[in-house]
Parts: structure tokens; C-alpha cells; sequence
């Protein structure tokens, strides 16, 4: 057994590749496991740093500074009525929002949390990611449908014809990004996913810089078409309360609508990840070339272990700023229990960043490599994660007909140059 | 060491064959009986899903990917718009088999007459017979170096068969350009 | 009024609910919705997403203040002014007492219109505050909102200092003011002025230069000047059409004359126009403040009133400059003490006759941001 784990961990193909079934299945429980974690903890973030834009605390009083508020919205919604309006159409109603559900999580199929992580490398790794992004649409359109009321289908049908006509520009961002793996010394590009990496990672520049500007405004355009894809502000007139159309989810209650908001995120974190493995090196730590120096590498993987150092001390400062009344003991206690928690993380990380320098094929080095990919990776969708909750904070919203009409006249022809002239360069360079 | 382990090799084709193609035959039964329209679209759209899983099943993962995409994420939701948009009640109403039901029989027998003498006199059709495609062996590199691998494809389009492309891609603008000209009151 | 400008020109109530044969629909933003500022129905007809005409229905938050007035003595009354616009409680207690002093030939002492200047002018800057946050919150942006609250909290803070409340202050008394301003007033004041000058430049950071922001108010709700005059519309939305009409230049009350403030004026009468009049108002009423602030006259606060206020008969007709336009009291005396009618003339209530031609011919989603634009309230609508 241990022989099977190492020759696994040793393996520099994906568990889909080596049609290795035991291995995919564990990487898809934990992707299922690690995608719900991160909705909830970025259920969490949202209300906290919207709060702090906002000059407020946000929830605080649910767990230490609101750290178990997101479980208690989870049980809320679990435990609330089960509505179906009695005239809408049972099956359908109920198969909705699992079709958004199962095109968000079927996505992370294919995102590489680094050379060998992830659960299969199709050779068509983009096209199945942007195919099965567009059945999302479909859960949308049949959930206002099967709501038989006037407002909810009209919000369907309009959150739908933003998401398909952003997907163009989407598309075309991507095929752009894709012209540029071709640019290598064989001179064919590759569609899979973990090709596309390692095509930035053999020609030595991240695609957001390469050809300056042009990945960058292919990256821009696919940033927004992306938050425009997920119904996000500065684009969510379709689900703004206070609009005339109340959105496609408005008749759904309970565990059902909470499903439709596992989706959203899913999704949002879904083409996040996207966005991070086109254009920002998906699990590659930053400078790979520049500062190759096995010192460099050290340094780089003493983050992933100070990151949750930094994390430990920030609970632990929340612990000691706590009011020492009696009535915030527990929180007290809990939160310092957080704090230590992190710190053995953190501490448990360092251990393995020291002891993986000095071997070079050891489990502690095939451990450190795992980790500091899966982090890089980790840490770029974040920082996604964050400008996604920093739009919503900031910026108004846009009304539907602008927002259609930026889709189809500023962002298609934009990408669409974009796509002939990185072409034109690349033959040319 | 367990067979599947060894790269390349197809796993369980029988089943998933099996299972693809039921679920395609059902849920075009299921288009065609439903009297709501949006169960039927719903049902179409496991029937492209499957065929989808068909294309990959043959090594063709560019179509299957493209099918996803296009026609049963781009095609399937212009359906459902149209359905949801539309009042076609009326039509739920009418009488499904209608009086030209013999025409239909005869269309339909026709086909099937084709896909028989396809089926009967099978890879005499098709030039590359020759190459023995045995499960088991290798059979992906041989998939690849025929059809199969998207580098090929786009070789294909753009090499061989651009005319056609063009000509589709011509045929499709003159599509939306009618639609556009049909539906909107003023330019 | 010509049949252009009529609301119910365009309204065909008793047209049939078809909404496939035709493009045409009705339909009814209720009572109770996030966005309409209060109990305000509007009644929308449509041309698919176009909106061709409106009708607004109101007496949601009627509640009988000027009949109310018939009963109970001018002294009485002041606290009931307060609750007609109640996010502006200020100006209007001074056009109320100041109609009433005038019905007496009475004039409040210096000391005391200073500080009815000081207190209406923070009322001012706080309404506009109010009005931006939510404003800017129909429009999607959630935090200036937060913004303005936050610092609309000094403004309030001074005023319970003052008199004990924070919203319906009844700040002022027939003749002057009752009480002085405490100690430490003007240095508050003065604390004020500095700590939210910034604060007003933080919010034109978030949102003038916006592009989403001007795409969703230019030109977006607009109103030429002759329509406005023609409706009557006065205040902001007015000065945003371009015409330089504000009560306090052109008929000074209290001690405005005394101050050096511009008017600033817009020129498309669009939304964003209205949005940078109301932020350049912000900035004048400091200027008012401080140089208010910096001269109050010693004296009484309380003019020569008698002690049982019986004016003489007569009407008069006083108007003053509300955050909101031209708030006016007609007051017909009989010669008791208690008024023979009071009749208010809200800024908002005529504004809001201003709708119907502000978003003919565009689209649902800009009905909300007009509304929010006439900055409408409907206490004083409906009174």
C-alpha cells in the first residue's frame, strides 16, 4: 500500500492519464471537499470585507468575529420551509438548480493545481471547460421557467443572454491565450490545461506579459467578461433587489436557493482558476526563471508556511483584542483555538518547506513541491476572489442594455483584434 | 497492477456504449412524446449530451467538445428562449399525430433502410478498412494519427476544407442576417 | 397646463392587460418597494422596456397636517412642521416660524437668524448626504450610503446638543430661537466644517468620474428649463436645468444676505447635472457655515412676541429655499389664535409632477434613478 501511494505521488501524470480510477476519485472528493470549504469561506469574506468597505463590522456575534456565521446561514437554509409555487412545474423546478450545480462543479475537472494535480488532463481541456460553462446558462433559463411568474422569467432570460453573449468575448480571450502556447520551438499549441502552463512555464514569461500589451488586454477582457459570466456587480441588474425584475432564484427558498448560491460561487471560483492558469502561471510561484537560485527556491517555499503564520497571528491578535467581558468568553476560547489551529498549520508547513530543501526525491520534497503549487495557485484565484467582492463593493451597476451593448460592441471587436494581432506577431517573433 | 492502470487503454467501452446510446434513444423518444415543450427541450439536451459522450467515445474530442458548446449550450438555450418567450400553448392542445401521419412513416423507413444497408455492409464504406481496430491494442495513437486530435482537426479545416468552412460560415451570416432584417422594426 | 406636459395625457388606464398582441404594459411599482423613498405608487406604461408614461399615486402618508392646523394654536403647530419633511426637519420649522413672524410684523433679533442660518444650512449638507447614499444605492453603488451616514452623524449630533432630538428637532420658536446655543456650539460647528470637507471630496472620488456612474445618469431624466419653470419644479432640480433661481439670492430671509455664496447651476438638467448641483451646494453651504460661524452677533435669541400669538387677520404667503426647492406656507389668519388655513406648499409634491416628463421614452431600470434624482419625500408629498 505504501509502495501504490508513493509510485502515485511519484508520478508526473494525472490520476485521468495513468487511468488510475482510486487516485481521480480521491482527487474528486477532495475538490468537492475543498470547493465547498472555499464557498463557505468566501461566504464568510464577502460579508466581512463588504462590511469593512462599508465602514462596519459585519457579523460578528455568530463565533468569534463571525467565523461560524456562514455554517449558521447553511443550517438556517437547510432547516427552512420547502416552498414550490403550486403552479410550477414539479420536476423541472426541482432539477434546476442542480444543472447550475453540476456545469459549476464539473469545471474543476480540469484545473491543475499543478504539473500532476489534477483529477484529468483532457487534451481538450478548454473546450470542455467553456462547453460545460455554457450549460450553466441552461440551469438559469429553466429556473426562471419552472417558477411560473412573470418576473423571475424575465430575470432568467435576461441573466442568460448577458452570460451567452459575454461568453464570445470569453471565448476569444481564451483562444487568444491559446494562440500563445503555439509559440513555442515545435510550434503547436495545446488545448489542455496543464499544457497551457507548462507552455508559460517553458517559455519563461506568464501570458498576462507576453507580447506587451496584448496578453494583457486579452486577460483584461476575459477579467471582465468573466465577473459580467457569473452575474456579478457591476453586471447583477439581473438579480438587484431593487429592480422591477427580482431574478431568476426569487421564488426558490431554503436549501434549494442555497444550492443556486454554491453555483454562483463555484462558478465564480471556477473561472477564476480559468483566468489564473491562461494568463498568470497557474501553479507556478513567481519569477521560476528569474530567481532559479535553490536558495530562491527555499524562500519560496517558507510562504505557503508563513502564510498561515501571518493568518495564526492575526487570530490570535483578535483573541487578545477581545473584550475581557465574561460574556465573550467562549468566543475568546474559540477564537484562540483558531489561532492555534493555524499555527500548527503553519508550523507543520515550515517543518516540511525545511526538511524537503535538503533532499532532493524524498516524501518530504514531493510533499513540499505539492504544496507550494497547490498555494500559488490558491493564492492567485484569491486574490480573484477578492476583486471580485472589492467590484461589488465599489462600482454601481450597470443597466441591462448598456451592459448587452458593451458585451457585443466593445468587447468582441476588442478581443477579436486582440486574437489577430497576437496571431500576426506570433508568426512574425 | 490493475490493467487500467496502463495509459491509453479504453476502459468498460461495452457499458458506456450501451449507456450513451440508450440514453440518446430515450431522450429522443422522450422529445417527441413530452406535451410540455420545455421537457422536451430538456430531453434534447440529454440527447446531445450523450452523443457528445459518442464523439469522445470515437476519439473525437473536438467535436464533442464543440457539441457541448455550440449546440447544446448555445442552440438549446436559444430553444428554451424561444419556447419560454412564445405562447405555444395553443399548439399543446392540438392533436399530436396529425392526418399526414403515412408520409411520415414512409420518411421514417427510409432512413432506416440507409442506416440498415450502412450497418450491413459496414467498414466497406469507409476507405481506411484496412487498419484493424481491435480493443485492447493501441488504439488511441491510431485514433490520433486518423482523426482524432484537435491539431488535426483545425489541419483539417484550414488546410484541406477551408472552402467549406468558408461557405458554412458565409451560410450562417446570411442566417442572422435574416433574422435580424425579419425581427426588428427599424434599423 | 398643455397637453404635452399632462400626466394622464399619455395613460390609458382602461386599456386592455394584452401584453402579446401589443408591446404595451402596465405595471405597478407598488407602495412597497425597496426604491421609491417611501409610500409612493407609480404606475408605469410601457412599450416593451420603454416606458411611455407614468402616473404616480400618492396619500400613502397622508395624515392630515394642515387640517390639523386648523385646531391648534400657531405655537402648537410648530412640531408638527417638522414631520412634513422630516429628513429636513430644519427648514422647515424656519419657513414656518418665519411665515408666522411676518403675519405678526415681527423680526426675529440678529443673534437668533444666525443661528437659524447655522442649523438650516447643517440641515442642508445632511438632506443632500441622505439624498446621495440612497441615490447612489438605487443606482447599485451600496457603500456611500455607509459614507454619508457616517458622517451625517456629526450634523445630528450637534443638533440633539442643541435641542434634544436628532430628526424632528423643533428648533426654532415664533420670534427667534428658544434655546442658546450651548457651549462649545461653535466650535463643534467649526470641528464640523473641517472634518467633512474632505469627506465630500471622498464621495465625488467614488462617483463623478465613474464611468458606470455616467453612463447611468447622463442624460438620463432630463428636463429643459422651460418645462421645469412651466411645472413649477424648484430647487435643485431647477438650478440643474440652468436657471439661476434660489430663494436665498433672490429673496433673502434670515440673514443670507449678509453671506457671500454662489449658486451653482447645471446645464443638461440630467441626472448627473442634478448630482453635481446638489454636491456644489454641499460645498457653498460650508462656506455659508463658516462664515456664519464666525460672526454671530451677542444679543437675545428671542424677538418681541406676545405671549398668546394672535395675529392680526390677513394671509401671507412666505416661501424659503429647502434642501428640496421652495418650500412655502400660505397662512390665512382670521384673527384667533388658532389659524384659519395653513397650506403648505412642498417642494417635493410639485417635483414629483415632474416625473412623468423626465422618463418618458426611457427604460425601467432609469425610472428608480429619476425617482431618486427628484430627491422626493414623501411626508411632504403627502403631508
Amino acid at each position: 500500500m505504501p509502495n501504490f501511494i508513493m509510485s502515485y505521488l511519484g508520478s508526473t501524470l494525472t490520476p485521468g492519464q495513468a487511468g488510475n480510477q482510486f487516485w481521480a476519485l480521491i482527487y474528486v472528493l477532495i475538490i468537492f471537499a475543498g470547493v465547498s470549504v472555499a464557498v463557505i469561506a468566501m461566504n464568510w469574506i464577502e460579508r466581512k470585507a463588504l462590511a469593512h468597505f462599508q465602514i462596519r463590522l459585519g457579523p460578528m456575534r455568530v463565533g468569534p468575529h463571525g467565523l461560524l456565521q456562514p455554517f449558521a446561514d447553511a443550517l438556517k437554509l437547510m432547516l427552512k420551509e420547502d416552498i414550490i409555487p403550486s403552479e410550477a412545474d414539479q420536476f423541472v423546478f426541482w432539477v434546476a438548480p442542480l444543472i447550475g450545480l453540476l456545469a459549476a462543479f464539473t469545471v474543476y475537472t480540469v484545473i491543475p493545481f499543478g504539473p500532476s494535480q489534477a483529477v484529468s488532463d483532457m487534451n481538450i481541456g478548454i473546450l470542455f471547460m467553456l462547453g460545460v460553462s455554457s450549460l450553466g446558462v441552461l440551469g438559469i433559463v429553466v429556473a426562471g421557467w419552472a417558477s411560473n411568474s412573470h418576473y423571475p422569467l424575465i430575470g432568467a432570460l435576461r441573466s442568460s443572454a448577458q452570460m451567452v453573449s459575454y461568453e464570445v468575448a470569453m471565448g476569444l480571450a481564451v483562444v487568444s491565450a491559446i494562440v500563445m502556447t503555439s509559440l513555442n520551438s515545435t510550434g503547436t499549441g495545446t488545448l489542455s490545461m496543464i499544457g497551457i502552463v507548462q507552455a508559460q512555464q517553458q517559455q519563461g514569461v506568464w501570458f498576462i506579459f507576453k507580447f506587451f500589451p496584448l496578453g494583457f488586454i486579452a486577460f483584461g477582457i476575459f477579467a471582465i467578461a468573466m465577473v459580467a459570466e457569473t452575474n456579478r456587480a457591476p453586471f447583477d441588474m439581473a438579480e438587484a433587489e431593487s429592480e422591477l425584475t427580482a431574478g431568476y432564484h426569487t421564488e426558490y427558498s431554503g436549501l434549494r436557493w442555497s444550492l443556486f448560491m454554491l453555483a454562483e460561487y463555484a462558478a465564480m471560483i471556477a473561472v477564476s482558476s480559468i483566468a489564473v492558469t491562461l494568463w498568470l502561471g497557474g501553479w507556478m510561484r513567481p519569477f521560476p526563471n528569474l530567481l532559479h537560485a535553490p536558495a530562491w527556491d527555499f524562500i519560496f517555499s517558507l510562504f505557503p508556511g508563513l502564510t498561515f503564520g501571518a493568518l495564526a497571528a492575526i487570530a490570535l491578535l483578535g483573541t487578545v483584542r477581545m473584550p475581557s467581558h465574561s460574556f465573550f468568553k467562549i468566543q475568546r476560547v474559540g477564537l484562540a483555538v483558531f489561532a492555534g489551529l493555524l499555527g500548527l498549520i503553519a508550523l507543520l508547513l515550515l517543518v516540511i518547506a525545511v526538511a524537503g530543501r535538503s533532499a532532493d526525491s524524498g516524501l518530504a520534497a514531493r510533499f513540499n513541491d505539492g504544496i507550494g503549487y497547490v498555494y500559488w495557485f490558491v493564492l492567485k484565484v484569491s486574490v480573484f476572489m477578492y476583486l471580485f467582492i472589492w467590484y461589488r463593493a465599489t462600482w454601481p451597476r450597470y443597466r441591462f442594455d448598456q451592459l448587452m451593448k458593451i458585451g457585443w460592441k466593445v468587447m468582441l471587436p476588442i478581443s477579436l483584434g486582440v486574437l489577430v494581432v497576437t496571431a500576426i506577431v506570433g508568426v512574425i517573433f | 497492477m490493475n490493467s487500467a492502470l496502463s495509459a491509453g487503454a479504453p476502459v468498460a467501452t461495452p457499458f458506456f456504449f450501451y449507456m450513451l446510446s440508450g440514453l440518446a434513444v430515450i431522450g429522443g423518444i422522450l422529445v417527441i412524446t413530452r406535451r410540455n415543450a420545455v421537457h422536451s427541450a430538456l430531453a434534447l439536451i440529454v440527447t446531445l449530451l450523450s452523443v457528445a459522450g459518442l464523439y469522445l467515445m470515437l476519439y473525437a474530442p473536438f467535436v464533442a467538445g464543440v457539441q457541448i458548446i455550440v449546440y447544446a449550450g448555445g442552440i438549446m438555450v436559444l430553444f428554451l428562449f424561444v419556447i419560454m418567450l412564445v405562447n405555444i400553448e395553443r399548439a399543446s392542445k392540438d392533436r399530436r399525430f396529425n392526418r399526414i401521419w403515412p408520409i411520415g412513416l414512409v420518411a421514417a423507413c427510409t432512413l432506416m433502410g440507409l442506416f440498415v444497408s450502412a450497418f450491413v455492409k459496414g467498414r466497406a464504406l469507409f476507405p481506411d478498412r484496412g487498419m484493424p481496430l481491435s480493443e485492447g491494442s493501441n488504439t488511441q495513437e491510431i485514433a490520433k494519427a486518423l482523426y482524432g486530435e484537435v491539431n488535426r482537426a483545425g489541419q483539417y479545416t484550414f488546410g484541406q476544407y477551408t472552402f467549406a468552412f468558408e461557405i458554412a460560415s458565409l451560410l450562417l451570416l446570411v442566417a442572422i442576417l435574416g433574422a435580424v432584417i425579419m425581427t426588428k422594426k427599424k434599423i | 397646463m398643455n397637453d404635452r406636459l399632462d400626466p394622464m395625457s399619455n395613460l390609458d388606464l382602461d386599456a386592455p392587460d394584452t401584453y402579446l398582441d401589443s408591446n404595451e404594459l402596465i405595471i405597478n411599482m407598488g407602495p412597497q418597494h425597496p426604491a421609491t423613498h417611501g409610500v409612493l405608487r407609480v404606475i408605469l406604461k410601457l412599450d416593451g422596456e420603454k416606458v411611455l408614461g407614468t402616473e404616480c399615486v400618492i396619500g400613502y402618508l397622508h395624515r392630515g397636517v394642515e387640517k390639523i392646523a386648523e385646531n391648534r394654536t400657531y405655537t402648537m403647530f410648530n412640531p408638527y412642521v417638522d414631520r412634513m419633511d422630516y429628513v429636513a426637519a430644519v427648514s422647515n420649522g424656519l419657513g414656518y416660524c418665519e411665515a408666522v413672524e411676518k403675519l405678526l410684523n415681527v423680526e426675529a433679533p440678529a443673534r437668533a437668524k444666525y443661528i437659524r442660518v447655522i442649523l438650516t444650512e447643517l440641515n442642508r449638507i445632511a438632506s443632500h448626504q441622505l439624498w446621495l447614499g440612497t441615490h447612489a444605492l438605487d443606482i447599485g453603488a451600496m457603500t456611500p450610503l455607509f459614507y454619508t451616514f457616517r458622517d451625517r452623524e456629526e450634523i445630528l449630533k450637534i443638533f440633539e446638543k442643541y435641542c434634544g432630538a436628532r430628526l424632528t428637532t423643533h428648533a426654532f420658536r415664533i420670534g427667534g430661537c428658544q434655546y442658546e446655543t450651548y457651549a462649545g456650539f461653535e466650535k463643534d460647528v467649526k470641528n464640523f466644517l473641517t472634518f467633512v470637507a474632505p469627506k465630500i471630496d471622498e464621495y465625488e472620488t467614488l462617483l463623478t468620474t465613474n464611468r458606470i456612474w455616467l453612463e447611468r445618469t447622463k442624460n438620463v431624466g432630463v428636463i429643459s428649463a422651460a418645462d421645469a419653470i412651466a411645472l413649477g419644479v424648484t430647487g435643485p432640480v431647477l438650478r440643474a436645468s440652468g436657471v439661476k433661481w434660489d430663494l436665498r439670492k433672490a429673496q433673502p430671509y434670515a440673514a443670507y444676505a449678509d453671506f457671500d455664496f454662489e449658486i451653482p447651476i447645471g446645464e443638461n438638467g440630467d441626472t448627473y447635472d442634478r448630482y453635481l448641483v446638489r454636491m456644489a451646494e454641499m460645498r457653498q453651504s460650508l462656506r455659508i457655515i463658516e462664515q456664519a460661524v464666525n460672526g454671530i452677533p451677542e444679543g437675545p435669541i428671542m424677538g418681541k412676541v406676545p405671549k398668546v400669538i394672535k395675529p392680526p387677520v390677513g394671509e401671507i404667503y412666505h416661501s424659503i429655499e429647502a434642501p428640496k426647492g421652495e418650500l412655502g406656507y400660505f397662512i390665512v389668519s382670521d384673527g384667533s389664535t388658532q389659524p384659519y388655513r395653513i397650506r403648505v406648499r412642498p417642494p417635493s409634491f410639485v417635483n414629483l409632477q415632474a416625473l412623468d416628463i423626465m422618463v418618458r421614452g426611457l427604460l425601467v431600470a432609469d425610472v428608480i434613478a429619476v425617482i431618486g434624482t427628484l430627491d422626493i419625500v414623501l411626508g411632504e408629498v403627502d403631508r
